[in-house]
């Protein structure tokens, strides 16, 4: 037990420490080092996870469901780390990053990870709502790093509708407490997951409606729903790459995960209204909008945030619908969208720093002009439209017959919006990857050992899924009700 | 919680609803950015009264807070920054006073209607200041909406919190409601010092968001 209080500790104390080290440091390689090797040994602690599950606390604590989001999380921190570490060398030679603005981005990414992890392991509504708030404005300060009119209104935009759903959550929280607390008592307890959730059937369920409006709004807002989203596309567009692949792989799915708690919440109460619907309607929402969205995208980075949209849409209909095998296709889509989504931002981030423009039509041919990372690129747009034989064509293909046996009909809006979202991204691949070459050659550094790390596993996902990962993501899924 | 102080805690929730509207039609900012410090001050009364009649000696912390640098402190930041980039004249509205009013009028009427008809069962100063709160955060929610010039979007953000910090005291015995309070501070305080100061200020001669959307969407 001692061991298991260690790991919480663990995950929350690596990420601090380092971000006061990393603020300290002035030589940029050796920072990017040490911030590699920190997110590496969160990564190993939450590894330990899967071993020991610590015993709850009043403030932190682990369950089956954190403890895939932590493991994916630190993942694909540490893996960003290391292409983040690529990525600033050569934003340094190009002048764009000064040594203190470096200082300040390495301690930004580690304070992030930190404000992930605490909401993920977080077993008080009202902590996992500060964790969630300082997130947002780690990434507010990352996103307008640039300082260039674009990311100065992008981080603008970011901090006003962050700041809004921030709001909106908290008073979804205050009103859980108030429900709570006739039932619970007064004090901590009325903000304790676990014993909120053991309790929840004889909470006031009138309460209880209004407070998951408030929280789906809220949260919803940085999970980046229509018609909440309108921060997204500007956030990953303008802010360094590597913060997109932190964004739309990390961030999206901390929010997705309070949602899903409360929904957990809501859920275990027989009278209070039903969850699944509403989140329906805003998962298939946000897919159809940003499907339609994804063709007149004149920006490679705003395209794949579109993109992320779409995917959170599909993500939150699947745990919308529920039920075991949808619930189970949510997870794996979540895994293999993080993975590949990131991956694909590592591809796009080299590609940029070569050709110098971020717009879609100074964009072409890359198999031609730079052939490791146009190819790489291919393969990840491959993987995210849901072909086979990657991951996520297995994860719709699950959330399509799943929902089909329940009813038909939003099966068929779904399948649809699928379609609509391939084929924009068929197009925009044609033209990047196969058109005449534009721009420069001008050699890039490829990320090829996280960019391995990440569409390795979605291809090896999509032809086999080891046991013990469908065991638990069916265990999970089955928790999730 | 009985008679008078009942009544007392009752009058300053209502009088944050009031000063919100108050908000709602000042046109020039200097004007605003007084109305938004006399808020604050409500707050920090309405707080200490809370801390006082509940016996929760931590709501002191909130209600210092308030006072010191949402009443004190950040207006007069403001003010500095407004007279330096001498934008004190007029505050643009879209639709009217009049219209902004109504609406708000309408606001406040279904936060009412929404928040105590879900708590019948709830103590009835928690579903009071519930009802006030919500009314507090909506109306900051429209005067975000309504105002066009980015230090009015900030006001409307704050005195959207103060809704939040009333609801927060007004649930009897939350916890963490310090905690949270020092975590908007924080939030408000950076974007006041980091966006404002540094950079809106270092890259545009206006801190109008409508020259900011020039700049947005696709460039191609």
């Amino acid at each position: 037990m001692n061991a298991a209080i260690d790991a919480t500790a663990l995950l929350l104390l690596l990420p601090a420490v380092s971000a006061f080290i990393l603020a300290c440091v002035p030589d940029y390689r050796l920072s990017a080092r040490l911030n590699s090797v920190s997110s590496f040994l969160t990564f190993l602690v939450a590894l330990s996870l899967l071993v020991v599950t610590p015993a709850p606390g009043p403030y932190l604590f682990v369950d089956d469901l954190s403890v895939i989001f932590i493991i994916l999380n630190s993942f694909v921190g540490f893996t960003t780390s290391l292409f983040s570490a690529g990525y600033i060398t050569h934003e340094i030679a190009d002048g764009r990053f000064s040594p203190l603005r470096l200082r300040f981005y390495h301690a930004m990414y580690q304070t992030l990870l930190f404000a992930m992890n605490l909401a993920l392991i977080a077993n008080n509504t009202g902590l996992m709502w500060v964790a969630i708030e300082m997130a947002t404005l780690a990434t507010v300060m990352m996103v307008g790093l640039y300082r260039t009119h674009q990311a100065i209104e992008a981080a603008w935009k970011y901090f006003i509708l962050g700041g809004v759903g921030i709001a909106l959550a908290l008073f979804g929280t205050i009103l859980i407490y108030v429900a709570a607390q006739p039932v619970v008592g007064e004090g901590l307890d009325g903000m304790v997951w676990t014993l909120l959730i053991r309790r929840a059937a004889a909470f006031d369920p009138a309460l209880l409606d209004i407070a998951f409006v408030f929280l789906l709004l809220g949260y919803g807002t940085k999970v980046g729903l229509v018609p909440l989203h309108a921060w997204l596309p500007d956030a990953h567009a303008e802010g360094p790459t590597p913060i997109s692949a932190v964004l739309s792989g990390l961030l999206l799915n901390v929010a997705l995960y309070a949602v899903l708690r409360f929904k957990l919440l809501v859920g275990a109460n027989p009278a209070a209204l039903r969850p699944g619907p509403l989140m329906v309607v805003m998962g298939l929402a946000s897919l159809l909008f940003a499907g339609f969205m994804l063709y007149r995208r004149g920006d490679i980075k705003r395209l794949f945030a579109y993109s992320s949209i779409e995917h959170m849409g599909i993500i939150v209909f699947a745990f919308g619908m529920g039920g075991p095998v949808a619930n189970f296709a949510g997870l794996l889509h979540m895994t293999m969208h993080s993975l590949t989504k990131s991956a694909i931002f590592f591809t796009v981030g080299p590609i940029v720093q070569a050709k110098g423009t971020q717009k879609l039509t100074g964009l072409g041919g890359l198999t031609v002009s730079q052939p490791m990372l146009g190819w790489s690129l291919v393969i990840g747009v491959i993987a995210i439209a849901g072909l086979p034989p990657f991951g996520a064509f297995m994860s719709e293909f699950l959330v399509v017959t799943s929902t089909f046996a329940q009813s038909p009909w939003l099966a068929l809006v779904f399948s649809i919006g699928l379609l609509i979202a391939f084929a924009a991204l068929a197009m925009h691949l044609h033209h990047l990857a196969f058109g005449e070459a534009q721009g420069g050659e001008a050699p890039a550094v490829v990320p090829i050992v996280p960019l391995a790390a990440h569409l390795v596993p979605v291809l090896m996902a999509g032809l086999y899924l080891p046991p013990a990962l469908v065991a638990r993501f069916q265990q999970v899924a089955g928790f999730l009700g | 919680m009985h008679g008078l102080s009942f009544d007392i805690a009752h009058l300053l929730a209502g009088g944050l609803v009031l000063t919100s509207f108050m908000l709602l039609y000042q046109d020039r900012l200097y004007a605003l950015l007084n109305v938004f410090a006399l808020q604050a001050f409500v707050l920090f009364l309405s707080v200490a009264w809370q801390a006082y009649a509940q016996g929760a000696p931590h709501l002191y912390v909130t209600a210092a807070i308030a006072l010191v640098l949402k009443a004190i402190v950040i207006p007069g930041a403001l003010h500095r920054i407004v007279a330096r980039l001498g934008i004190h004249r007029e505050v643009e509205t879209i639709g009217g006073i009049g219209l902004t009013m109504l609406a708000g009028i309408g606001l406040v009427a279904l936060s009412m209607v929404v928040i105590l008809r879900a708590t019948p069962a709830a103590a009835p100063l928690a579903r009071e200041d519930l009802a006030l709160s919500l009314s507090v955060v909506l109306l900051g929610l429209l005067m975000m909406v309504t105002r066009r010039n980015a230090v009015s979007q900030v006001v409307g953000f704050m005195s959207m919190e103060n809704g939040l910090i009333l609801a927060g005291t007004g649930a009897q015995g939350m916890p963490l409601v310090v905690e949270i309070s020092i975590a908007f501070s924080v939030l408000i305080a950076f974007i006041v010092i980091g966006i404002f100061l540094f950079q809106i200020r270092e890259r545009f001669d206006t801190v109008d968001s409508r020259v900011l959307d020039t700049f947005r969407g696709e460039r191609s």
